[in-house]
């Protein structure tokens, strides 16, 4: 029987970049998928006529450049378009747009707030610093502060050099920015309470934290930190849809050599004598390897396909203390035409990028409030986009997809299980939201995909359908990422490692867990490695 | 054209200034760049006639899209002393000083002209919004500020014969204003103020109105000068004035501290050569003082230089050394060929403790001759002045030409 160098669990975007960049090292590898189709949380499907769906993420900025670029993705169909801007809907009927350009940025923040005008080039000049610390972090494997190894030492050096760099001043913000709520971290910038909920969708997407909750602020810089194209915070359509990522990645992943198996999942990592020594599939099969690399969550991880007893019972504990809380739904909608905005003046092109309804901070607390109910939000925040405005692949002629990521949505209704009939509430509940702003939006309505985190958890299998595989709080980043002693990509028994957004630096479609893990494994091989290095800012 | 007034900015990305229609009717190139959310010219006909309309005879440029504030209250003077390194209780009503402003480690957020208009009221006009600034700082001050960017509408008018146009436009007692006078006029429809005062170390001045006489004033200087050569200019021409001149710019010599994202990238007063704006023992605090005197004790890091550069061939973005191969101590920040003082010039920065006045520093040029690059060592001498510093800069009264 064959015997693979590494088998990858989960085909997920962390997996199939993980696996290709160990093929490209000249490794026999094959990666394990239990849906039929690739992709996990990065993936586009045809479930109504030849509308093609983003079903979980929907935009990029995230995706490291330097991992684009070495893995050829143009080359294997990858292309990805910058969107400009959005907007935020007003119940007053008004709203806040907003552009990349930043004079009519400035200009139309200046039609609300003018002192807030200056108030944003400060709060951009901020998030570009902490932008700048956090970017070269992100293809680095975090150090063990607790190790004496060269490495870690010189990881560690390296991040106190950067501590250095920053002045006092900036580094005391630096140091409050982690632990503060993004309400708090707002207020020290912007007066206008519509500026400021603008603002602070990105604090709270994907995260069972509301913008009051200490932390959020990070989660904040989590969606900020990326780039298209160089254009820092910027966001882009995957032409074809998200779905596409995966794609590319699996050419190149192929092209190198890599094997792909689909349909059944992974039901367990066979562990012998403390070392790896392959898997068994759900349906039976077993495949060896001498590697075994998980891109599943840290729960599914550590507590499903991983025996308790190979894992030990301190990872089993941490593992199921590990915060992974299902807080968003997603709203996945076939139209027959644009939906109409009274609000946006005519002409105004926003329509082309994202938007939001909540125009004050109090509103997002409530919605929030609904989740710690067990209740999804009665008003929530939604982060709505028609990617098929921009690009043509998507929809029929004139027709469009229209995404709908929803906050909050909570993993069990009440304490009980999500039923059909309360997976529809939910969806017809952010529906008859969006009418609210939209008269003819209901009337285009062709088909809806609704996703509570019961989908989301049953199809992409993210543990309670937590959109990062885990909370990004400040306990469960860097050295904390998926838990302190297990942030280098490595598992409890030899040979096992694990390569998903679990471990650092967390959620997104990013790729770099994937291709930090990968560069760990060849070192731990003696290869020379294939990942790139960060291309830095500076 | 579309609508360029107002909000529409989902119509248009860029606001047109009260002066554009006059602009646009004596455009001949259409070629147009963005200051401020505004349009505004880089050249209107033809850059090196625009230029010498600056230093021949009447040059009309528009500076609408600077930030302009109103700061009034019983608290103003004691407000402006605090935000403001230079003693401000030498700024008489009716005087105008250039100055910058500071953060906390006293690295310059900004630089612009403070015009003392009454005993309790300043305008501050300044390149970048400086509307927070005025907010942060007003804690604890019985004042007011506003922002009249929008309100007030401005040109600078800059050349040899500005003076003699304006007496001929009827600003009577105009010749008396000495440099960095400030004066109210009778104008139709409301005062206007004039004041001493530019961006190209020239005699001239800056006209300000509201924005309904801003056709009119435009109107009467042209009638008023239309025996000399008075020019609407655009920003090109400016730019080789002001870099003869030895001025600095905002992103250009400095990036402005509030902006700033990586480490000691931003610049102090005395780095900028504006040690002389700095009055640490003006006996009260102001903003960056601390840092500004322990910067002043222990030694800055660079030194602005003005520089006299060998040959003909302009030293843009050139890396500065000791000497010809030497050190790399600093690099050049603006280039022009000055074409007055006739000479090849730079404004640049060196490393401490090289660029003392007369001393000199080495340029390694890079040029491109019909797609073909070269490379040629300058050296460069440390100027005391600017290239260009006529006494008619100051003299009162000015000549007529
Ligand atoms: C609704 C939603 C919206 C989002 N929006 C965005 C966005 O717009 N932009 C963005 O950057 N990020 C977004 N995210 C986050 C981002 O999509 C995820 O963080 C990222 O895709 C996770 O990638 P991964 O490779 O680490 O894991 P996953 O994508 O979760 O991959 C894991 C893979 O493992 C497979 N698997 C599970 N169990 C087994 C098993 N036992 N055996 C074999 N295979 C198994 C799964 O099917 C899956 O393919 C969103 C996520 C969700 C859910």
């Amino acid at each position: 029987m064959k015997k693979y160098d590494v088998i990858v669990v989960g085909a997920g975007h962390n997996g199939l970049t993980n696996g290709a960049f160990l093929a490209k090292a000249g490794l026999d590898v094959l990666v394990i998928e239990k849906n039929d189709y690739i992709g996990g949380a990065t993936v586009s499907r045809n479930l109504h006529k030849d509308w093609k769906y983003s079903n979980c993420s929907y935009v990029c900025s995230l995706f490291r450049p330097e991992i684009y670029r070495d893995l050829n993705l143009a080359k294997h169909g990858l292309q990805v378009v910058t969107y400009n801007g959005g907007f935020t809907l007003t119940e007053g009927g008004d709203y806040l747009g907003s552009y990349n350009d930043h004079e009519r940025m400035r200009r139309e923040i200046y039609r609300h707030s003018p002192v807030d005008v200056d108030a944003y080039d400060r709060f951009g000049t901020e998030m570009a610093k902490w932008c700048r610390f956090i970017r070269p972090m992100l293809l680095r494997t975090p150090p063990d502060p607790t190790s004496f190894k060269f490495r870690d030492l010189d990881e560690l050096a390296f991040l106190a050099k950067k501590f250095g760099e920053l002045g006092s001043k900036d580094l005391h913000d630096f140091m409050r920015f982690f632990t503060i709520s993004v309400a708090d971290y707002l207020d020290q910038f912007f007066t206008s309470d519509l500026v400021k909920a603008h603002k602070a969708g990105s604090g709270i997407i994907g995260t069972g934290l509301g913008p009051m909750s200490p932390g959020s602020a990070y989660v904040m810089l989590h969606h900020y930190m990326g780039d298209v194209d160089g254009s820092m915070g910027a966001w882009g359509f995957a032409r074809g849809g998200m779905g596409s990522i995966a794609t590319a990645l699996c050419g190149a992943f192929q092209e190198y050599g890599g094997e792909l198996r689909t349909g059944s999942g992974v039901d367990k990592i066979l562990v012998t004598n403390g070392r790896v020594r392959g898997v068994v599939l759900e349906n039976g099969d077993e495949i060896q390897a001498d590697r075994v690399v998980s891109n599943l969550d840290a729960k599914r991880t550590f507590l499903q396909i991983l025996d308790p007893k190979d894992a030990g019972e301190k990872v089993v504990k941490a593992a199921k203390r590990f915060k992974i809380r299902g807080s968003s739904g997603k709203l996945n909608i076939a139209l027959n035409g644009v939906p109409e905005f009274p609000a946006l003046p005519k002409g105004s092109r926003l329509i082309h990028g994202d938007f939001h309804i909540v125009d004050n901070m109090e509103a997002y607390e409530r919605a929030y409030d609904d989740w710690k109910d067990g209740r999804f939000s009665k008003n929530p925040y939604i982060d709505a986009l028609i990617p098929t405005l921009t690009d043509p692949t998507m929809a029929p002629e004139g027709k469009h997809f229209m995404s709908v990521f929803v906050q909050y949505c909570p993993p069990s209704v009440n304490g009980r299980e999500w039923t059909d009939e309360l997976v529809k509430e939910f969806g017809d509940n952010v529906i008859d939201h969006i009418a609210k702003y939209s008269p003819n939006f209901k009337d285009l309505i062709e088909h809806v995909e609704v996703r509570t985190p019961r989908e989301i958890e049953n199809e992409a299998g993210l543990t309670q359908g937590n959109i990062f595989h885990g909370e990004l709080t400040l306990d469960q980043l860097m050295f904390n990422r998926p838990f302190p002693g297990y942030a280098q990509y490595r598992g409890p028994v030899n040979g096992m490692y694990m390569c998903g957004s679990s471990t650092h630096p967390g959620g997104g479609v990013m790729a770099a867990p994937g291709a930090n893990a990968a560069r760990e494994i060849l070192m731990d091989m003696k290869l020379s490695t294939t990942v790139p290095e960060d291309a830095s800012d500076d | 054209m579309r609508d360029l007034s107002g909000q529409n900015h989902y119509l248009s990305a860029v606001r047109a200034t009260p002066f554009y229609e006059k602009q646009k009717a004596v455009d001949l190139v259409n070629t147009w760049h963005r200051w401020q959310g505004y349009t505004v010219p880089d050249v209107l006909d033809n850059v090196t006639v625009e230029y010498f309309a600056i230093r021949n005879s009447a040059s009309v440029f528009d500076i609408t899209p600077m930030s302009k504030y109103r700061i009034k209250g019983p608290d103003a003077l004691a407000f402006m002393n605090r935000l403001l390194p230079r003693d401000m209780t030498k700024l008489r009503v009716g005087r105008v000083g250039y100055t910058v402003w500071c953060d906390d480690e006293g690295m310059v957020i900004d630089d612009g002209t403070v015009f003392r208009v009454a005993e309790d009221e300043y305008w501050l006009c300044a390149q970048e919004r400086q509307l927070e600034v005025l907010k942060r700082n007003a804690i604890g001050f019985q004042i007011e500020y506003a922002e009249i960017t929008d309100e007030v509408a401005a040109l600078s008018f800059q050349g040899p014969v500005t003076c003699k146009i304006l007496k001929n436009a009827g600003f009577a007692g105009i010749e008396t204003m000495k440099m960095f006078d400030l004066r109210f006029f009778d104008f139709p429809d409301g005062e206007i103020m004039i004041s001493r005062s530019g961006y190209t170390g020239d005699l001239g001045y800056e006209v300000w109105v509201q924005n309904d006489q801003a056709e009119a004033i435009w109107d009467t200087l042209f009638e008023a000068g239309k025996h000399y050569d008075i020019r609407a200019i655009g920003g090109d021409a400016l730019e080789i004035a002001r870099v003869e001149a030895g001025l600095i710019a905002a992103h250009v010599e400095f990036s402005p501290a509030n902006e700033t994202v990586r480490p000691g990238h931003a610049k102090s007063p005395y780095e900028l050569g504006l040690g002389w704006l700095v009055k640490l023992d003006k006996g009260v605090v102001f903003n960056g003082r601390r840092a500004l005197m322990k910067e002043k004790k222990n030694g800055s890091r660079h030194r602005f230089v003005k520089l006299d550069v060998e040959g003909n061939k302009t030293a843009c973005n050139a890396y500065l050394f000791d000497k010809k191969h030497g050190k790399q101590i600093g690099h050049v920040s603006s280039t022009a060929w000055a074409p007055t003082a006739k000479k090849n010039i730079a404004l640049g920065f060196v490393d401490m403790p090289h660029g003392e006045i007369g001393t000199e520093v080495w340029a390694e040029i890079y040029y491109m001759k019909e797609l073909k690059w070269n490379t040629r060592w300058a050296k460069c001498t440390v100027m005391k002045d600017a290239a260009w510093n006529p006494p008619r800069k100051t003299l009162t009264p000015p000549a007529d030409f």
